[in-house]
């Protein structure tokens, strides 16, 4: 709207110059843009090596599945380093916690407290006690580093060791399975959906929840004052957001579960199957969708609540932040515990995905998890970082991965690509950020 | 475990005190020993490089240490607890300790090298147990890793002579990765060179981890369209990954998948008909073959003569004498075996499995 129009002699600066003045007016993060062009890149590039493979419905289901451990835990990692600090535990702590989880319904429920298997109250029994033990183990760490000043770093990296040590001490290293069948949903796959109804309901109402949002932010603005967005912005935004996600559950929906697993379901409920094969939408995963809402809930705690504004401040500036009446020593411990939380969450995710308790669960995540907020923006030295673009990084680590195996790409040269794009992304960041503020 | 780390701890701490008076009193003592399978009076040090792991304290202990002390000798251990380091001080421990043979556990097989040199030329033989060190003087007793690979590919190939076939294989840093890698292309060379088996998908794990061929598995269904009709995972863990991602395509139980180890829960699988052979390795026996050799070295120090020994050609080069156990795929035909052999218990075998479906449950 701003911008001039009559200026001839110098073309291309000037589209440059209403190009972004056409993104400020819709206050759209530039970084996140960036990043989901780049993921674009990824995507269509292993869609063309790949004749097709990765752009297909199944493909991007399975990324979104195989993404969601560690996108849960990014986003707590994200408010981790905002607050200056590091979690090198969160794979020990998802490998304890989620050995627990296993360990409560393959054995002390079933056989110790001789209750037998397969009772309904099983898998949320065990999934409580995981969030309970996570949020101890977190709020211990932290309770370390915030009271006893003890640098993250090295109470983590105790963690590291302490927690993946005691998962030998239950059983001297046993894989023990198989997990609770409700408990199992938790990990995805075809049954561990929620369905074509569900997934369109679902996709209806965060439209319906993108458009309160928008009117309920104008209004706000309005009310205290506050620049507007133009309405046509407004529009695009609510018009853009939408599309995506009705485009994501159109993904999920077109694909179908596997025949025979189709075929098992026909026979047992007696249904014919059609001549062109039975076609069941299995529409978004269970993990997903908790990563969908844990991705909510923590931009929510990030960006609206106290305790978020209290993490940021701290990150940009500690000692003001305690001058400023913080209790920065609570926000600390806090962040952690939220860690823990979330690491048992991916923690129920990733052994009910295998469908067993492995000693080995989680080993590396940390490592994935702090380059996958690192990728999505998230800066070592404090203070900022988004919980969308941690998710982002995650699911740009995993599109890696997972296309170089469609690619038949070996694990050492994976890793080789992993590293060089970590730093290559990062490195490009903090050079154009230090050029923009210039 | 617990209690038998921290008495093993206070026997070392004891030993170093005595060092001095066991040193005048052992020349004695090994004088004595002089036939064929007795030990009386020769001591045995075991240097273990970690005791937490599962196996070493739940089989292959309990083994030499019965064996050495039915044929009259002393067994003394010691745990290393990951460090290349304290393993050198604990190897010069047990020698200290009246050691008058030593079978070794190496952390790192390159590390522990020097100490097995000061070892051997202080007239003591040294046994490699389980992982090879690369010294031409050591006794190396192991399962036959090419073996395992060969059996896993025997029993898959019976099973899928001709389609396609998917590789799951471990961390690209270990060699066993590569030697059963080897054992398998020995066994299917012909078949995928006449065009029968088709290679669909191939790759190293990090770390083993099953989550990680969980993933790989996804993403080669995923790649072929399912169309994938074996798959030679190369332990157990793998295929417990392997499996959860053949059962979120219902193809569990369809595509045979292959394991090593002996896990219990992977002999749960090989009963429940989701995975195809198990190849399992008593570590029983390996402990009492190693414990043999060693009583035999007490009298007689000469590597070469132990009864039972081969040479073997290492991956350096060296030719070692050596003792390679022969593993045993288990299928659902078998499982009776590892019942016999007290290695798991029924009801963890067949949970969850209809009786009378398979023999054993």
């Amino acid at each position: 709207m701003t911008q001039a129009t009559g200026v001839v002699d110098q073309p291309t600066a000037d589209t440059r110059r209403s190009i972004r003045s056409l993104l400020a007016s819709t206050e759209v993060d530039t970084r996140l843009l960036g990043m989901v062009v780049a993921l674009a890149v990824i995507w269509v590039g292993f869609n063309v090596l790949s004749g097709g493979l990765f752009l297909t419905a199944r493909n991007l289901w399975n990324l979104s599945v195989q993404s969601s451990a560690v996108g849960i835990m990014a986003t707590g990692m994200v408010l981790i380093i905002v607050s200056r600090n590091i979690d090198l535990s969160i794979g020990s702590i998802l490998g304890f916690v989620g050995y627990t989880m296993v360990m409560v319904q393959a054995i002390w429920i079933p056989t110790t407290l001789g209750l037998g298997f397969g009772q309904p109250y099983t898998w949320i029994v065990a999934l409580a006690v995981g969030l309970v033990l996570g949020a101890l183990i977190g709020g211990l760490q932290g309770w370390i580093i915030a009271y006893l000043k003890v640098p993250a770093f090295i109470v983590t990296l105790g963690g590291l060791l302490v927690w993946r040590g005691l998962v030998f001490e239950y059983q001297s290293g046993q894989t023990i399975a198989p997990v609770d069948k409700t408990f199992g949903l938790l990990g995805g796959g075809p049954t561990g959906s929620i369905g074509d109804v569900g997934s369109w309901a679902f996709g209806l109402l965060a439209c319906v929840g993108i458009a309160a949002t928008l009117v309920a932010g104008r209004r706000r603005r309005r009310k205290y004052g506050f620049p507007l967005r133009p309405l046509w912005a407004e529009v695009a935004i609510g018009i853009v957001g939408s599309a995506v996600v009705l485009g994501a559950v159109w993904v999920a929906n077109s694909y179908f579960w596997p025949e025979s697993l189709a075929a098992q379901y026909a026979q047992q409920h007696n249904i014919t199957v059609p001549p062109g094969g039975l076609n069941i939408p299995t529409g978004i995963a269970y993990p997903v969708f908790i990563m969908i809402g844990v991705t909510l809930v923590m931009t929510f705690i990030a960006t609206r609540l106290k305790f978020g504004r209290y993490v940021f401040a701290i990150g940009g500036n500690p000692e003001a932040a305690e001058l400023g009446g913080i209790n920065t020593r609570r926000t600390i411990m806090l962040t952690f515990v939220l860690m823990g939380v979330l690491a048992a969450i991916s923690g129920a995710i990733q052994s009910a995905r295998l469908n067993a308790g492995v000693t080995s669960l989680g080993t590396q995540n940390e490592l994935d998890v702090i380059a996958a907020a690192v990728i999505g923006g998230t800066s070592f030295s404090g203070g900022i970082g988004t919980i969308p673009g941690a998710v982002l990084g995650a699911v740009v680590m995993q599109s890696l991965r997972s296309g170089m195996i469609l690619l038949r790409v070996d694990s050492p040269i994976q890793d080789i690509v992993v590293g060089v794009v970590l730093v290559g992304a990062v490195g490009l960041d903090t050079v154009i950020r230090r050029r923009s503020s210039r | 475990m617990k209690f038998t780390r921290k008495f093993a701890a206070a026997g070392a701490v004891l030993a170093m005190l005595l060092s001095a008076c066991s040193s005048t009193s052992s020349p004695s003592a090994s004088s004595g020993g002089g036939g064929g399978g007795s030990a009386a009076g020769c001591t045995i040090g075991m240097s273990w490089n970690n005791y937490q792991e599962e196996r070493w304290a739940k089989w292959d202990e309990p083994a030499i240490k019965s064996t050495i002390e039915a044929a009259g000798g002393k067994y003394v251990a010691n745990d290393a607890k990951s460090s290349a380091e304290t393993q050198a001080t604990n190897v010069e421990n047990l020698i200290s300790q009246g050691a008058k043979v030593l079978l070794i556990l190496a952390q790192d097989d390159k590390a522990i090298k020097p100490s097995v040199a000061a070892a051997i030329s202080r007239g003591i033989p040294v046994v490699s147990y389980d992982r090879l060190i690369e010294d031409p003087g050591v006794f190396y007793v192991t399962f036959d890793n090419v073996e395992v690979g060969r059996m896993q590919a025997r029993e898959i190939f019976k099973l899928v002579p001709k389609g396609n076939y998917v590789f799951i294989k471990g961390n690209k840093a270990d060699a066993n990765a590569v030697f059963l890698k080897g054992g398998q292309d020995e066994i299917l060379k012909d078949a995928v060179a006449s065009g029968a088996i088709k290679n669909v998908g191939e790759t190293f794990t990090d770390g083993w981890l099953p989550a990680n061929a969980q993933t790989e598995m996804e993403q080669f269904l995923t790649a072929n369209n399912n169309k994938v009709d074996a798959v030679l995972s190369e332990n157990d863990g793998m295929a417990g990954g392997v499996v959860a991602a053949l059962t979120a395509q219902g193809l569990a139980g369809k595509v045979p998948v292959s394991g090593q180890d002996g896990d219990a829960a992977a002999l749960n699988r090989v009963a429940l008909g989701t995975q195809a052979v198990d190849v399992w390795k008593d570590a029983r026996e390996l402990g009492k073959a190693a414990a043999t050799a060693a009583i035999q070295l007490c009298s007689n120090k000469d590597v070469t003569k132990v009864s039972g020994g081969s040479t073997f050609t290492t991956p350096g080069g060296n030719k070692v004498a050596s003792i390679l156990l022969k593993p045993q795929p288990i299928t659902k035909d078998n499982l009776q075996v590892v019942l016999d052999a007290n290695w798991i218990a029924k009801d963890k075998l067949c949970q969850g499995v209809a009786a009378g479906s398979v023999k054993g449950c």
